[in-house]
């Protein structure tokens, strides 16, 4: 390891310009002629839109157009897509509505656009669309997902009778009734997952540039993969052919999956450029955030694990319904199923398994992949079945969880995942181990004679990343491959740009990738530049999501490089007159083994674009290109281990001590690591303690700010005691598994068994608001 | 946010004047609650009056039996005044609780009461003391001045200049904050008088705003002690129920924190 190679705490390269406001946001661009725009959107959850009369809105001043759904159906944009294709248990397609950017006809939840008024600034747009009459004729709404497939309920999309979007399954049902039929005990648990509003800490935004003269369009998105943008924006809503839409993704302030996916925004603003011939800018609010960023979770689950006499598990049934909101967003089909049901073997080996996911429509705001999207549902479902069964059979929890754990590798899941690598135990052991599991119980009594009641709270999760495989995932219905690209160009002088199809939105690209070359080729990080997030630099990439940014897109980089350093090596040769197969990169320096001849790289580079003396034959130039399409998922995995008190009084929540014991295989920058597991732990917190979209029975939402949605801020959390227990991941050169959903896969489970056992009552329901859990202490 | 004029006022006569100037004034004493309301567009009014940098308006002082906090002074101001803190220090604590550091720096005391929103923190302190609010027309008891959510006896264009409180022998103030705004999701200022007299006042919990709780204050009364409130019996009807806070819990938490309040004022 060099001082700024693999495994060195380098600090961030983009802090500099972060933390100095040098950041360059969508909304920090402006432009020549730069229009406003300010949508108007429905009041309503379900609604007619009869008409909308902007007669008074165009006489205002600034007002430079307003553009409506019908206008949109009218150019033939098309309407948003959902790019993975779920199969119902029938055989049946899964079943959709459209999804128009602007609503021509129907409104289907609060927040939805309806017409877009463009103008000189933002308050004249927003001045001019106070003046925007829209005439609604409000329509019965549906908000709860079993209220949503009652008979009888509101129907959203006559594509989707019963508001079912499908009705999918995986596992061997046959086999799973069987083990239950020969089970010594069996455990039920009932779980709600609660809704997430993500809330990265930059709203949406875009600006659109249309060139009348090159029928160009350049769009600046706060976008988590620009290419992937570019390839719908272009395949499918008929505004731009791909080559003549560059999409930039500058400084984006964290996207946590809501910035994955594809909005009616972005659509429209490209879509108005062109109609207004200006450059139109859209910042969202926070508002808008709420109302309108893909949502998170929201799944309603009843399981039942069944254990033999010896308290193994022979079988798991899982019946979950998942509310999508009132529209399949990109990639919303594939998380409680491919990214969901498929982890629900945890860590554990479970013979057999059956699960059933019906996919709901409601009049809420549609719902897609959030930090961890699927896997925290399924390791929170997981952990709070063993914790109930641990309790239920009368043994410890971790005990329970060691009698089970999966101890061969690989280990085929009944649900699909190959586990490749993994030492379960190992993290059980270190975490317990760090918050002194054994004197838990005279830590709990000393507590109780202060009045306060301490748990403890185990959970063990695994997850899958390194998304993903192009061709298993292609099998599964994904509409695209989940490769990742890179390009190495080594500069004539010896300095070096990393072109990435990752996007870095707050994960420390620029300098964990920059790290890899400099523990290659030895050279300085301040001699690498990462370049990213710009169509027109990277050639293609599938961005970043899924927590695949090391496991796959580092990896496409190292590619690329070991193809730079073949090359340079036999320009070194042939420089040192020595044969190819004797040369070593060390310190910066190609060197003869054995010899004190050696050639520093800047030299090889100039070598290599003057071009003078060359071997025969060889071209100019060091650049490579690599493409890599990882062999299988990677599975971080790990334990976590919380403990906390409860006041009985007010039912609040205080943590005592948070231990993380992580396996993600090789670190590359530990520092990174932390950060981003603390992050994780904070929002997997979050959920357990605090967040909660809600909407009213008529789909209003009930939080839509932060004086009602309750985000976690520092002091709501501990100080989080992290260590790393490894196995390197055998499906990439590195050994990397991904660490950046970890600690939201994990926390939640460990934060609700600690005060279950603290109250000792298993049925608590996130988030555990001290209203709550003092309800639940209360109970008869 | 709507066109507005903004008026910096360097006197409190010329705040007054401004006022009457206007066709729809409004105050501005920190603009916690105000500005956020006029970005929404929820509040338009054509002129603003800045009162936050009336030189006369700001300041802590203890005199005899009395702390006087005039009405601009910000909520850190009174968070970290050694006078405060002597006198009345569940006063200083009260206000070291408000908001987050930077709502601290421009929120004031004038400013609270005269928004005087159901779940705001000095209304609890100033009911519960017994406290004169000053305005540039005369002195209103507290009893008289808060009149049920958002509302108090202030006329159009008056304008808070001090609180006066009288100093206890005792008080205590506990919070149990709204886990998404942080202000009280029930709050209880526990105070008992020079001569003896117990006063509780309750904010966050109410329909009806601040309010007193007379089977408290009688326990107290009888006598000071935390375990005093364990018999009292705290009915649900009436208070505010929501997501973070159902009304029975609302009822409990008076009840404890009001112990809370007791056992942290000695």
């Amino acid at each position: 390891m060099g001082v700024e190679g693999i495994g060195a705490r380098v600090v961030r390269k983009e802090d500099k310009r972060f933390i100095t406001g040098k950041g360059r946001y969508v909304d920090d661009i402006k432009l020549l002629g730069m229009t406003h725009a300010h949508f108007i959107r429905s009041p309503h959850a379900h609604a007619k839109v009869k008409g909308i009369d902007s007669s008074a809105a165009l006489k205002m001043p600034g007002v430079v157009a307003v553009l409506t759904g019908q206008q949109l159906v009218d150019d033939k944009v098309g309407n948003l897509i959902c790019g993975w294709a779920i199969t119902s248990k029938d055989g049946s397609p899964m079943k959709m509505g459209a999804w128009p950017a602007m609503a021509p006809e129907t409104v289907r939840f609060v927040g939805q656009a309806v017409a877009v008024v463009i103008a000189d600034s933002k308050n004249l747009a927003r001045d001019a669309a106070e003046a925007v009459v829209v005439d609604y004729e409000e329509l019965p709404a549906v908000a709860d997902v079993h209220a949503a497939i009652k008979a009888g309920a509101p129907q959203l999309h006559p594509e989707a009778p019963g508001n079912q979007v499908y009705d999918w399954v995986i596992g061997d049902e046959g086999a799973t009734d069987a083990a239950f039929a020969k089970a010594a005990n069996v455990v039920k648990l009932d779980v709600t997952n609660n809704r997430l509003a993500p809330n990265a800490m930059e709203p949406r935004a875009a600006i659109a540039d249309y060139d009348a003269a090159e029928e160009h369009f350049t769009l600046y998105t706060t976008s988590q993969n620009p290419h992937v943008a570019r390839l719908v924006l272009s395949a499918f809503y008929n505004i731009a052919p791909e080559h003549k839409l560059r999409v930039i993704a500058p400084d984006v302030g964290g996207g946590f999956g809501s910035k994955i996916f594809i909005y009616p925004e972005e659509m429209v603003a490209l879509w108005a450029s062109k109609k207004v011939g200006r450059p139109v800018k859209w910042t969202g609010d926070r508002t808008e955030a709420f109302l309108t960023d893909a949502h998170g979770r929201d799944h309603v689950t009843h399981a039942e694990m069944a254990f033999d006499a010896n308290n193994k598990i022979i079988g798991l049934k899982v019946k979950t319904y998942a509310n999508f909101g009132a529209y399949m967003s990109l990639f919303s089909s594939s998380v409680p199923t491919y990214l969901y049901a498929t982890l629900l073997s945890g860590q554990y080996n479970i013979p057999a398994i059956h699960a059933e996911v019906i996919g709901v429509y409601t009049n809420t705001t549609p719902v897609d992949a959030y930090r961890g999207a699927g896997r925290p549902e399924a390791s929170y479902l997981i952990e709070r079945l063993m914790e109930t069964a641990a309790r239920q059979l009368k043994v410890d929890p971790a005990q329970l969880r060691r009698t089970n754990f999966i101890t061969q590798f690989p280990h085929q899941t009944p649900v699909i995942m190959a586990y490749d690598t993994g030492d379960f135990n190992a993290s059980l052991d270190a975490a317990m181990k760090a918050i002194d599991y054994a004197g838990f119980a005279a830590r709990k009594a000393q507590a109780k004679s202060e009045g306060k009641l301490r748990g403890i709270g185990v959970s063990c999760y695994i997850e899958a990343c390194g998304i993903a495989p192009s061709k298993a995932v292609g099998s599964l219905g994904a509409g695209v491959g989940l490769w990742e690209s890179a390009e190495v160009r080594v500069n004539p002088v010896g300095t070096i740009e990393v072109l990435t199809g990752s996007h870095s939105h707050g994960q420390g690209h620029e300098t964990v990738f920059a790290q890899l070359i400099s523990d290659r080729l030895g050279i300085p990080i301040s001699q690498v530049s990462i370049v990213h997030g710009d169509t027109d630099k990277v050639q293609f990439g599938m961005g970043t999501y899924g927590s695949r940014s090391a496991a796959v897109g580092l990896t496409a980089i190292l590619k690329a490089v070991e193809k730079v350093e073949s090359k340079a090596k036999k320009i070194a040769a042939h420089q040192l007159e020595a044969s190819e197969a004797d040369i070593v990169i060390e310190n910066g320096e190609f060197k003869v083994t054995g010899t004190d001849k050696a050639i520093a790289l800047p030299m090889v580079a100039l070598a290599a674009y003057t071009a003078h003396n060359l071997p025969d034959g060889m071209e100019p130039g060091l650049k490579e290109s690599a493409f890599y399409d990882p062999s299988n998922f990677t599975f971080p995995a790990g334990t976590y281990i919380c403990e906390l008190e409860v006041d009985p009084g007010t039912g609040k929540t205080s943590f005592v001590n948070f231990v993380a014991a992580d396996d993600f295989g090789r670190l590359i920058n530990p520092m990174i690591v932390e950060g981003q597991v603390h992050g994780g732990l904070v929002q997997g917190i979050g959920q357990a303690l605090l967040e909660h979209a809600i909407y009213d029975a008529n789909g209003q939402p009930v939080t839509a700010s932060f004086m009602d949605y309750a985000m976690p801020r520092a002091d709501d959390v501990p100080s989080f005691n992290l260590s790393h227990t490894t196995t390197l991941c055998p499906g990439n050169p590195l050994g990397i598994k991904g660490c950046g959903e970890a600690g939201a896969i994990g926390a939640s489970a460990a934060v609700i068994n600690a005060i279950t056992d603290a109250i000792g009552k298993n049925n608590l329901e996130m988030p555990a608001t001290p209203d709550r859990v003092w309800r639940t202490i209360h109970a008869a | 946010m709507y066109q507005t004029t903004y008026h910096r006022a360097s006197s409190v006569d010329e705040a007054a004047s401004l006022f009457g100037k206007s066709s729809e004034a409004k105050f501005l004493a920190g603009g916690q609650t105000l500005l956020p309301v006029m970005k929404q567009r929820l509040a338009g009014p054509s002129d603003v009056i800045d009162l936050g940098k009336i030189k006369d308006m700001i300041g802590v002082e203890a005199s005899g039996d009395t702390l006087t906090i005039k009405a601009a002074t910000p909520h850190y101001d009174v968070a970290t005044s050694d006078a405060a803190k002597k006198a009345i220090p569940a006063l200083a604590y009260l206000a070291s609780l408000i908001g987050d550091p930077a709502v601290r720096y421009r929120g004031t005391i004038g400013g609270s009461l005269a928004n005087n929103d159901p779940a705001a923190d000095y209304p609890a302190a100033t009911l519960a003391l017994g406290a004169t609010i000053k305005t540039n027309k005369r002195s209103i008891a507290a009893d008289d001045y808060f009149q049920g959510l958002f509302s108090t006896a202030l006329e159009d264009g008056e304008i808070i200049t001090a609180v006066s409180f009288p100093i206890p022998a005792k008080a205590g103030y506990a919070k149990f904050p709204h886990p998404a705004s942080r202000f009280a999701l029930t709050g209880v200022f526990v105070a008992k008088t020079k001569s003896g007299d117990v006063r509780v006042a309750v904010t966050g919990a109410s329909q009806s705003g601040v309010m007193r709780v007379a089977a408290l204050e009688a326990a107290l009364k009888a006598s000071w002690a935390a375990s005093a409130v364990d018999s009292v019996s705290i009915p649900a009807s009436g208070l505010l129920s929501d997501i973070h806070g159902s009304s029975d819990y609302r009822a409990n938490l008076i009840k404890v924190m009001a112990q809370r309040a007791v056992a942290a004022a000695g």
